[in-house]
Parts: structure tokens; C-alpha cells; sequence
């Protein structure tokens, strides 16, 4: 097994802290990510996963602490700046306009144009076809708003969003919250063909199983902290629980 | 009934499972037609036939179908119809705008004042430049209103609803203080052709140059949507679909060719017109057509701009990603606050733009100018079929959206109904409209 954690890390967040009205939703956590790594992170609703990769997504700003991306410090205001730093996040919401249809979420925010500024909708459906070509085949509904679509297909088109434009690092807040077993393993693949391409994943999930699979490493979470940040290889299923519900790291314990 | 032939044949050529569709199912299905369209094309018909019908049973006159009453129902629709364009992009990002009719009072006030008392005084009375002086200064003022109104939206958190309720008084008032509430008329004679009248037309010829035009523009943009199509391998509009858009949409724009050239002007002007230009008028009369009123082609102009706007650029495009979700319309790194605000100084522009013609087709700024027309506004966006739910809404559908108003309005007055009971018909009628289209939206769904 190599170890993937040497050189320059892709993400490191340091120290960061975010409070709403006293409440310490992240509470100095540290957490770093390398590339071709995927890095699980665990903990109880409300343990501040999230809250913690809003900050790096930007959606919010933490309230102290630094994000060096690829060695370099970083300023994370805004989601502009994040998509800018080549960061992709998969909400948990999916964070799709129902209104539009696929391929007008699929480039919300980033719109193909022609050279007189117009809109180039031919081209976004066309790009839209080639990539939900290889991500889900079944995938027909080009024309329809997304309001329209099954859970499923809703989340594909979030997932195309993240990975089309050549993101880095991909946050991915439960994504397969919604999806049945076969769309489940669909996405299990996607994660490992990214992490073998170089991205570095941060991956949230309630189900420590699928986090066992597909993790190298997993972080947990509770109230607000960091509890354990332990490679897949050196817990047992038991511990990850164990620290999810009692905030003990069972390893730690042992040294 | 050639194209219920035609689609007929077209769907046995595909067979594409097409069967249970029916033929007014293939029909739309073919010919991409909006059916909500359609509808708002049967209301506007039940209306003017209705009107007409009752007119010709109990007055012994229908009225409502002549080409005076429809060319002056153009006229009366241009200042509603440029306003409710921009109300559409206010109401699809959920938000609304209950000062527009307060803001064309306060700017048509305030262009009275540069025209007739300030501008003169520099450039000489009737100088050409005062009409374009008067109108920029006009729609900048809508402008930095609205910008004003958005930025307390947007930057300071104040519902749009406060804002603008704020808004329609404050600004209501401010039209009253700028004259002390007296009227000023007549306003300067260029500015006059923008309000319609004999002479704010643009006579035969040029009508059927627009005419023209605007068929060209059509067949032009279908070609050219069809080559994009082609190009990317996507379906094709059937061949007798593309014929019956086109041809109905060539057709419906001649016929408002015909229509406007039909209408004569009135004898006085002619005769007026003959004794300036030294031509003898012939016994039986001159038939002079007055062709589309000036307002009516800027009421185009607007509609064509925002549409393009509104589908064709990425201000539209996320537009409508606020309306359907602000949340991720934000995650996708759109500037909502910058929007938000950007949308009411457009809506104030158009409100601004709006107040030249109103008050031109009075030929004089009075502090009551375009009072109660927010609701009018409102009322042309949603019949229009614009979702107060946010992210629904076509610049088009506003558009008859007001001329379905207008109608109702004009209707009305022709066959001599009290303001009073027009209140409660308009009223109802919105009412009406609004659930229509929720019963609507559940069907399509």
C-alpha cells in the first residue's frame, strides 16, 4: 500500500471555527486531504460535518481559522471563490433550480456563450448528453425541468455538475442519500475512477459500511470536534461507531 | 384544416408511439406551441367578440372590433405592456414591485418639468433635442429609483413588498410636491409623437416595412434554430409544424398591418395636414392610414429586447435560477444581492420609459399619471402566466397579459358600464386568472 499522505496536501483546514448565536457548529478542527485520496467524514446529525465543508465550499465563512489549498493559503468568501480554487461540492439538498432543465443546472453559474454573449444552449445540451452519457446512460430527460426528474436523476445531474469542470477536490455531502442499491453502486464506481484520476474526495455519509469501502481514511465528528482521523486499515467498524456515539477514539485511548 | 392532414401524415410516416397523443396532441406536440398561449389567444378572442357581439345585440353598434378601437387599444396597451415585461423578472427572482406606478407618476411629473419649464429656457422652445434630453433623464431617474428600492432589498434585507409599498407613497407624494400638484400641458411637440396621435404614427409605408421586416426577423430565426438543431443532432420540429408557426406568426403580423392601415385619419387632421403641406383635399376626403403608433413599436422593441434578455443571456438565465432556487443559485456563485438589485433598476427604467409615453399620449404630466397601475402591471405579468411562487414566467405572456387587461378595460367603457363595476370586473377577473392557471400547472404536471 502506498502511502498517499506525503508531498503537498490538496486541502488543509486549520484551526477553523464557525459559531451560529453561541452555538459551536465547528469547533477548531483540522483536516487534510491529498490527492487520489478519499477521506470519509463521519458523526451524528448535527456533529458539524456540513457545517465544516460549507466553510471549504464557501456557502459559509468560517469564523477564524485557514484553508491552504495545494500549499498555498487561501481566502474562501464566497462559493465563486471555492469553484475558483477548482473545489466541486455535491449538496446534500443538490442545490439544483427546479425550474431549469439539466443541462441549464449542469452550467448554472458558468454558462457556455457564444462570441456575440449569447447564450449557447446548443452547446450546454450537447456537453450536458456527452457526460450523462458516461455518468448515467439512462439519463433521457434533456428537455424537462429538473423538477420533474426521479431522485436519481436529480442527483446525477448534481454529480455531472461537480465533475465536469475539472474540479480537484469534490465534496460530496450524502450522495447517495436518495438512491436506490443499483444507482448506489453506480456512484461507488464514480468515486473510485476520480480518486484513481488524482482528485482528493471528502466524502459524507451516515453509513459506515459504504464509508469502510470506498474511505482511505475517515474523520470523525461530534459536537463541533474533531474525535478521531484514523486510516480505514487501522479501525475496526466498531471504533468508527464507537466514536460516533460516545466521542471517544477508542485508539487513542489504547496508546 | 390542411395542417390536421398534414399531422396526420407526418405522425403515420414516424409512428413513433405518437397514437395515444390525439390530434390536438400531435398538433401542440409538433408545433412546440405553448398551450397556456393558446388559451390566453382564446381569452383575448372571447373578450373582443364578446364585446362586439354585445355591443352590436343591446347598443345596436359593435364598436369593439373596428380598427379605430383596436389601433387605439395598442396605444392604451404600450405603457402597461413595457412595464409588465420588467415585472416579470421582479416576480419570477419572488419578489414584487408596488411602486411602478407611483415611480412613471414622479418621473412623468419630473420630465414635464425639464421639458416645459427648464429645457427651453437653454435650447429654445420646440428645439429637437429636447424630446431625447427629456426621455434619458427620464428613464435615469426610474433607474436610480429602482436601484435605490433594490439596493434596500437586497443589501439591507428589507422585503421588496415594505420597499415598494413604501415606495408608491413616497414617490405618489413626491409627483404631487414637484408641482405643487398642477398639471403641465401641452408637453413639447417631438416628445408628443411618442404618445401616438395622427402624427406619432408611422403612416402606410412605413407599417408595411416593419410588417416586412419583422416576417423576415421570423423566418429568419426559425431557419437559423433549426440549423443550430441540425448541427447538434437534436430532434427536428416536424416540417408542417415549422409551416403552421410560421406562417400563423407572418400571417397574425400582416394582418396588424392591414388592421392599422385600415384606420383613416380623422378628417380635422387631414385637412390640417393638406393646408400645411399645400395639398387640395378632394371632395370625397383623403384617406390617410395612420399605420403602428409610435408607442406600439417601442412596446416591440422593449418586448423583443427582454425577451432576448431573458432566454438568450446569462442575466436571464439566472434570473431564473434565483427564482427557482435562491439557495443554489448563491452555491453556483451567482451574485444574488447584485441581481436582485440589478432587476429593480431595469424595472425602474422601464418604468421610466413607460412615463414618456403616458405621458405623451396625454400631452401633459399630471401628478395622478399612471395611478393604480402597479396593479394593472401585476395583474398583465401574472395573467401572463408569471408564478408568484418565483421562476415561471415568459416576457411574451406579459405582454397579452396586458392586452387582455386593456380589453377587458376598453370593453367595457365602450359598451358603457360604470368605472365602478369595470373595478369589480377587472378585479374579479384577475382572481379568476389566477386560479385558472393553478388548475392549469396541476394538469400540465
Amino acid at each position: 500500500m502506498t502511502d498517499l499522505r506525503s508531498g503537498t496536501p490538496l486541502v488543509e483546514m486549520r484551526n477553523i471555527s464557525i459559531a451560529f448565536g453561541g452555538i459551536r457548529a465547528v469547533d477548531g478542527v483540522s483536516l487534510d486531504l491529498y490527492a487520489g485520496e478519499v477521506v470519509g467524514l463521519l458523526g451524528h446529525n448535527g456533529a458539524g460535518k456540513s457545517t465544516l465543508i460549507k466553510c471549504l465550499s464557501g456557502a459559509y465563512q468560517a469564523d477564524s481559522g485557514e484553508f491552504w489549498i495545494e500549499g498555498k493559503k487561501a481566502q474562501i468568501t464566497s462559493p465563486r471563490d471555492s469553484r475558483n480554487l477548482n473545489i466541486e461540492t455535491i449538496y446534500q439538498t443538490l442545490a439544483l433550480a427546479d425550474n431549469l432543465d439539466a443541462a441549464s443546472n449542469l452550467f448554472l453559474g458558468r454558462e457556455l456563450t457564444t462570441r456575440f454573449g449569447f447564450l449557447d444552449d446548443a452547446s450546454m445540451e450537447a456537453e450536458t448528453r456527452r457526460i450523462m452519457a458516461q455518468l448515467n446512460p439512462n439519463f433521457k430527460k434533456f428537455k424537462e425541468p429538473v423538477s420533474a426528474l426521479s431522485g436519481g436523476q436529480r442527483q446525477s445531474v448534481a454529480i455531472a455538475r461537480a465533475v465536469y469542470f475539472n474540479a480537484r477536490i469534490l465534496i460530496m455531502d450524502e450522495p447517495t442519500a436518495a438512491l436506490g442499491v443499483h444507482e448506489t453502486e453506480m456512484v461507488a464506481d464514480l468515486i473510485k475512477e476520480l480518486k484513481n484520476q488524482g482528485l482528493g474526495i471528502f466524502l459524507i455519509s451516515h453509513d459506515t459500511r459504504e464509508m469502510m469501502d470506498l474511505c482511505d481514511r475517515v474523520a470523525v465528528m461530534k459536537n463541533g470536534q474533531l474525535i478521531g482521523n484514523e486510516r480505514v486499515e487501522d479501525v475496526t467498524e466498531d471504533d468508527i461507531l464507537s466514536m460516533i456515539i460516545m466521542g471517544k477514539n477508542p485508539k487513542k485511548q489504547q496508546n | 384544416m390542411t395542417d390536421t392532414t398534414e399531422a396526420s401524415d407526418a405522425s403515420a410516416e414516424t409512428k413513433s408511439g405518437q397514437q395515444d397523443l390525439g390530434l390536438i396532441g400531435k398538433f401542440l406536440k409538433g408545433t412546440e406551441i405553448d398551450t397556456r398561449l393558446l388559451g390566453m389567444f382564446g381569452a383575448l378572442a372571447l373578450i373582443w367578440f364578446g364585446f362586439h357581439i354585445y355591443g352590436a345585440v343591446f347598443n345596436g353598434f359593435g364598436a369593439m372590433l373596428t380598427p379605430r378601437n383596436l389601433w387605439n387599444l395598442s396605444v392604451q396597451t404600450s405603457s402597461i405592456g413595457i412595464m409588465a415585461t420588467g415585472m416579470v423578472l421582479v416576480i419570477v427572482t419572488r419578489h414584487i414591485d408596488l411602486s411602478v406606478g407611483a415611480l412613471l407618476g414622479v418621473t412623468g411629473m419630473t420630465m414635464g418639468i425639464v421639458q416645459v419649464e427648464i429645457l427651453p429656457q437653454y435650447l429654445g422652445l420646440g428645439h429637437p433635442l429636447i424630446w431625447i434630453v427629456t426621455a434619458t433623464i427620464g428613464i435615469l431617474m426610474g433607474m436610480t429609483i429602482g436601484a435605490f428600492h433594490g439596493w434596500l432589498i437586497a443589501y439591507r434585507g428589507i422585503p421588496a413588498f415594505i420597499v415598494t409599498l413604501g415606495g408608491l407613497l413616497v414617490w405618489r407624494g413626491a409627483a404631487f410636491l414637484a408641482n405643487n400638484g398642477k398639471t403641465i400641458s401641452p408637453v413639447d411637440s417631438t416628445f408628443q409623437l411618442l404618445g401616438g396621435g395622427p402624427y406619432g404614427t408611422i403612416g402606410a409605408t412605413g407599417s408595411w416595412v416593419v410588417g416586412i421586416i419583422v416576417c423576415i426577423a421570423i423566418v429568419w430565426m426559425m431557419v437559423s434554430s433549426r440549423r443550430s438543431r441540425q448541427r447538434h443532432g437534436f430532434a427536428q420540429r416536424p416540417i408542417w409544424g415549422e409551416l403552421t408557426v410560421g406562417g400563423t406568426s407572418c400571417a397574425l403580423v400582416i394582418g396588424s398591418v392591414l388592421l392599422v392601415n385600415s384606420y383613416p385619419w380623422p378628417r380635422g387632421i387631414v385637412n390640417q395636414y393638406a393646408a400645411a403641406n399645400n395639398i387640395t383635399v378632394p371632395p370625397e376626403g383623403l384617406f390617410i392610414s395612420h399605420g403602428f403608433a409610435i408607442p406600439v413599436l417601442i412596446l416591440v422593441v422593449v418586448g423583443v429586447l427582454m425577451t432576448i434578455l431573458v432566454k438568450r443571456t446569462r442575466f436571464g438565465r439566472n434570473v431564473f435560477a434565483i427564482g427557482g432556487n435562491p439557495e443554489a443559485a448563491e452555491l453556483a456563485g451567482i451574485n444574488v444581492k447584485w441581481m436582485t438589485m440589478r432587476i429593480f433598476m431595469l424595472m425602474g427604467s422601464l418604468a421610466g420609459l413607460a412615463a414618456v409615453v403616458a405621458s405623451a399620449r396625454l400631452n401633459s404630466a399630471t401628478n395622478a399619471l399612471g395611478l393604480l397601475d402597479e396593479l394593472y402591471v401585476i395583474a398583465a405579468a401574472v395573467i401572463g402566466g408569471t408564478s408568484l411562487a418565483g421562476g415561471i414566467g415568459t416576457i411574451y405572456g406579459a405582454i397579452l397579459g396586458a392586452l387582455v387587461m386593456q380589453s377587458l378595460q376598453s370593453g367595457m367603457v365602450l359598451i358603457g358600464f360604470d368605472t365602478s363595476v369595470q373595478q369589480i370586473v377587472v378585479g374579479s377577473v384577475l382572481v379568476l386568472a389566477v386560479y385558472l392557471d393553478n388548475l392549469y400547472r396541476k394538469n400540465v404536471k
